[in-house]
C-alpha cells in the first residue's frame, strides 16, 4: 500500500493539489512579509481574506464579471489595510491586539453581509483553468504546473516579483530600513509612516486576492468563515519563511504538499488513523520551524510603533 | 494611548455584535410557545444547523405562525463558552424550550439545566439526557440514510470507486459514513469506498482537495457530510461525478449531479417534545430520528433523472430498513 504512493497518478495528484492549496497562503503570506519587513505585524489577515472572499464572490455573482470581482476584493482588502495603517501608524496602537480586532471585524462583517445580501450558499463559474500552450502537453508536469487557473499562476509569479522589489529596488531598501531601524531611516529622510502605509495597504490588497482565490477561483462558492484559519497560518508562514519570499514559498508548499499527501494516505487506505494524518502538516511545520529558528532574526522594529523623537 | 484601546475595543465589540446578531428577538404575548436555539454553524449551511432551522420553520407553520410559535436563534456559536452564555441567557428570558443543537454543548447544558428547573432543554445529537428531568435528547440514525445513499451510489457507479469526504471521525458523521459504506458493499462487494476525514468542519478548501483526490483516484460517485462539503460538491460537479447529500437537501448547489440527500426532519422529535412540555413533562426522554418515524427522509433531486430500476431499488431499500428486513451492521 505504501508503494501505491509512488505511482504516477498519486504523485501528480499530490503535486497538483499541493500547488492549488498553497495559492491563498502565498498571496496572504507574501503580503504579510511586506508588512513585517517594514516593522508591522498584521494579525488581521484572516479578516481581510474573509471580506475579500465575500466581496469577490458577491460582485461576481451579481455581475458575472470575475475580474470586477477580483478588483473589488483588492479594493476591500486595501481599505482594510488603510484602516489598519491608520490605527497602527498614526495612533501607535498595539499591533497584535488591533490586528485581532480587524480579524473579528472582517469575520463579523463578512457574515453580516452574507446573511443580508445572499442568505444562502450559491455557486458561480470561477476562473477557468488556463492551459499554457505546449507546456501543458508535457505528460505529468503539464497537468501539475501548466493547467491551473489564472490566480494560481499569479501567486507563483508574485514570489520572484516580491523578491525583486524587496531586494533590488530603492523601495525595497526603504522597507527593510524602516523595519530594521526606523530612527536611522527617518534621519535619512525616509518617511516611516509613508512606507508603512504602503506595505500595510499592499498586504491588505494581497490578502483580498487570497480570499478571492478561494471564492472565485479554487472553490467558486462562499460560505461563512470559509478561510478557516488560513490567514493565521499565512502569518506563521512568514516566520517560517524567515521573512524571505522564497522561504515563504517553501513553507507554503511544504505545508500544502503534506496536506495533500495525507489526503492520499487516507484514500489509499494506508493504516494511519485519520486524526494522526490530518495533524501531519502542522507537526511537520513545527518541526521545521524549531530546527531552523536559530538561523534567522526578525526585523528589529517588528511590532514596535514608531514615534519620532524630536 | 488610551484612545487606541478604546478604538480597538470598540471594533472588537462591534464585530462581535455583528457576528452574533443573526437572531431576532421579539417580546411575547402570553400563551405563545417560545423556543430558543443555539447552533454551531449558520442557519443556511445546507447541513447540520440548517436542518434544525428548517424544522423550526415547518413547526411554526404547523402551529399557526409566529403568533402561536415563536423561535429565536444564535448561529455560528462554534465557541462553546459563548454558546453556554447564550443558553443561560435564553433560559433566563423564560423560553419554554431551549435547544442546544450540537453535541459539543452537552457538558455546558449539564451545568446550566439544574439552575432552571422550570425550563425545558433539548440537545443533540445524542441519546444522553444526563438523567435530568428537564433535558430531552435527540439523535439521528444517520446510518440508515447513509445505507440507502450507499446502495444507490454503488448502483450508479461505473468505475466502482466511490469517495467519501468526512469532517472528524465521530458522531453522526461517522454513523453516516459507516452506513454508506455498508450500503455500497452490500450492493457491490468488490467496489472500493475511499474515505477521507479532513479533520475540520469548516475547511472548505481542504474538502475541495479531498474531492479532487477521490476523483484522481478514479471515483465517479462522491458523498460527504457536514457543512464544509460545499467545497467538495463544486469539485464533483466540475468532474461530472455524482453526489449524495446528507443532513440537508443539497440539490440546489449542483442540480445536475446531486442524486439524493438524506434530510433530517427534526420536527418529528420536536413535535413530541413540545406536546410533552405542554403536558408538563420537561425532559428525561430521548428521541431517534430514523426512516421509519419520518425523522429522516431521502429526498430525491427532481432535476436528476434516476432510472426506474434504480429508483425502485432505493424505495425497496428504504422499505426494508423501515420494516426491519434490512439490518445495517456497523463496524
Amino acid at each position: 500500500m505504501i508503494s501505491d504512493l509512488l505511482s504516477v497518478t498519486v504523485l501528480i495528484g499530490i503535486l497538483a493539489s499541493g500547488i492549488r492549496l498553497a495559492t491563498p497562503y502565498l498571496y496572504a503570506a507574501i503580503g504579510e512579509t511586506f508588512g513585517q519587513k517594514s516593522g508591522v505585524l498584521n494579525l488581521g489577515v484572516e479578516g481581510q481574506m474573509l471580506l475579500g472572499s465575500f466581496a469577490a464572490f458577491y460582485v461576481t455573482f451579481k455581475t458575472g464579471n470575475l475580474w470586477l470581482g477580483l478588483l473589488t476584493a483588492m479594493l476591500v482588502g486595501a481599505l482594510m489595510g488603510l484602516a489598519m495603517a491608520y490605527v497602527t501608524v498614526n495612533l501607535h496602537a498595539q499591533q497584535g491586539i488591533s490586528g485581532i480586532g480587524f480579524y473579528l471585524f472582517g469575520l463579523g462583517m463578512s457574515e453580516l453581509l452574507f446573511q443580508s445580501l445572499m442568505g444562502s450558499v450559491e455557486t458561480i463559474q470561477g476562473f477557468p483553468k488556463v492551459h499554457i500552450p505546449f507546456l501543458s502537453d508535457i505528460p505529468g508536469i503539464g497537468e501539475i504546473f501548466f493547467s491551473q487557473n489564472a490566480l494560481v499562476y499569479g501567486a507563483y509569479l508574485l514570489v520572484p516579483l516580491a523578491w525583486f522589489v524587496l531586494n533590488k529596488t530603492t523601495l525595497g531598501l526603504k522597507i527593510r530600513a524602516v523595519g530594521e531601524n526606523p530612527d536611522a531611516a527617518d534621519s535619512l529622510g525616509v518617511s516611516v509612516a509613508r512606507v508603512r502605509y504602503f506595505t500595510i495597504i499592499l498586504g491588505g490588497t494581497l490578502s483580498g486576492i487570497a480570499g478571492a482565490s478561494l471564492s472565485i477561483a479554487l472553490l467558486n462558492v462562499f460560505q461563512q468563515g470559509m478561510t478557516s484559519g488560513q490567514g493565521f497560518i499565512a502569518v506563521a508562514l512568514v516566520y517560517f519563511g524567515a521573512w524571505r519570499p522564497v522561504g515563504v514559498l517553501g513553507g507554503a508548499l511544504l505545508f500544502s504538499l503534506v496536506n495533500s499527501l495525507q489526503l492520499w494516505i487516507q484514500v489509499l487506505g494506508i493504516p494511519i488513523p485519520s486524526d494522526i494524518a490530518v495533524m501531519m502538516p502542522y507537526v511537520l511545520t513545527i518541526l521545521v520551524l524549531v530546527a531552523t529558528v536559530s538561523r534567522v532574526r526578525a526585523p528589529s522594529a517588528l511590532s514596535k510603533p514608531f514615534e519620532r523623537e524630536d | 494611548m488610551k484612545k487606541i484601546y478604546w478604538l480597538v475595543s470598540l471594533i472588537v465589540v462591534l464585530s462581535m455584535v455583528l457576528s452574533a446578531c443573526g437572531g431576532q428577538a421579539t417580546q411575547a404575548p402570553e400563551k405563545k410557545f417560545r423556543v430558543a436555539v443555539v447552533m454551531p454553524s449558520a442557519i443556511n449551511d445546507l447541513a447540520f444547523s440548517q436542518s434544525m432551522y428548517d424544522a423550526l420553520v415547518r413547526i411554526q407553520k404547523e402551529m399557526g405562525g409566529p403568533d402561536k410559535f415563536e423561535f429565536v436563534y444564535s448561529e455560528n456559536m462554534f465557541v462553546v463558552d459563548d454558546a453556554a452564555a447564550a443558553i443561560r441567557d435564553y433560559a433566563t428570558q423564560g423560553y419554554d424550550l431551549v435547544i442546544a443543537h450540537g453535541s459539543q454543548y452537552g457538558s455546558s447544558l449539564q451545568e446550566i439545566a439544574p439552575d432552571f428547573p422550570k425550563t425545558s432543554f433539548a440537545w443533540g445529537t445524542t441519546a444522553d439526557t444526563f438523567g435530568q428531568p428537564n433535558i430531552f435528547a435527540y439523535e439521528a440514525a444517520s446510518q440508515e440514510g447513509g445505507y440507502v445513499n450507499g446502495v444507490l451510489a454503488a448502483t450508479l457507479s461505473t468505475s466502482d470507486v466511490i469517495g467519501v469526504v468526512g469532517p472528524i471521525e465521530t458522531g453522526d458523521a461517522k454513523l453516516y459514513v459507516d452506513g454508506f459504506k455498508a450500503g455500497v458493499l452490500a450492493t457491490k462487494p468488490n467496489a472500493t469506498v475511499n474515505v477521507n476525514y479532513i479533520g475540520s468542519f469548516s475547511d472548505t478548501a481542504l474538502a475541495a482537495e479531498a474531492a479532487n483526490t477521490h476523483i484522481a483516484a478514479g471515483a465517479d460517485v462522491l458523498t460527504g457530510t457536514a457543512q464544509m462539503v460545499v467545497g467538495a460538491i463544486g469539485k464533483a460537479q466540475e468532474a461530472n461525478a455524482l453526489w449524495f447529500g446528507t443532513q440537508s437537501n443539497q440539490s440546489s448547489l449542483a442540480p445536475k449531479i446531486v442524486v439524493a440527500s438524506q434530510v433530517y426532519h427534526w420536527e418529528v422529535a420536536l413535535r413530541e417534545i413540545i406536546s410533552l412540555i405542554k403536558a408538563g413533562t420537561l425532559g428525561g426522554k430521548s428521541f431517534t430520528a430514523n426512516l421509519a418515524n419520518g425523522g429522516e427522509v431521502i429526498e430525491f433531486n427532481p432535476d436528476y433523472t434516476l432510472s426506474a430500476d434504480a429508483k425502485a431499488l432505493a424505495d425497496k431499500t428504504i422499505q426494508g430498513i423501515k420494516d426491519g428486513s434490512i439490518t445495517i451492521t456497523l463496524p
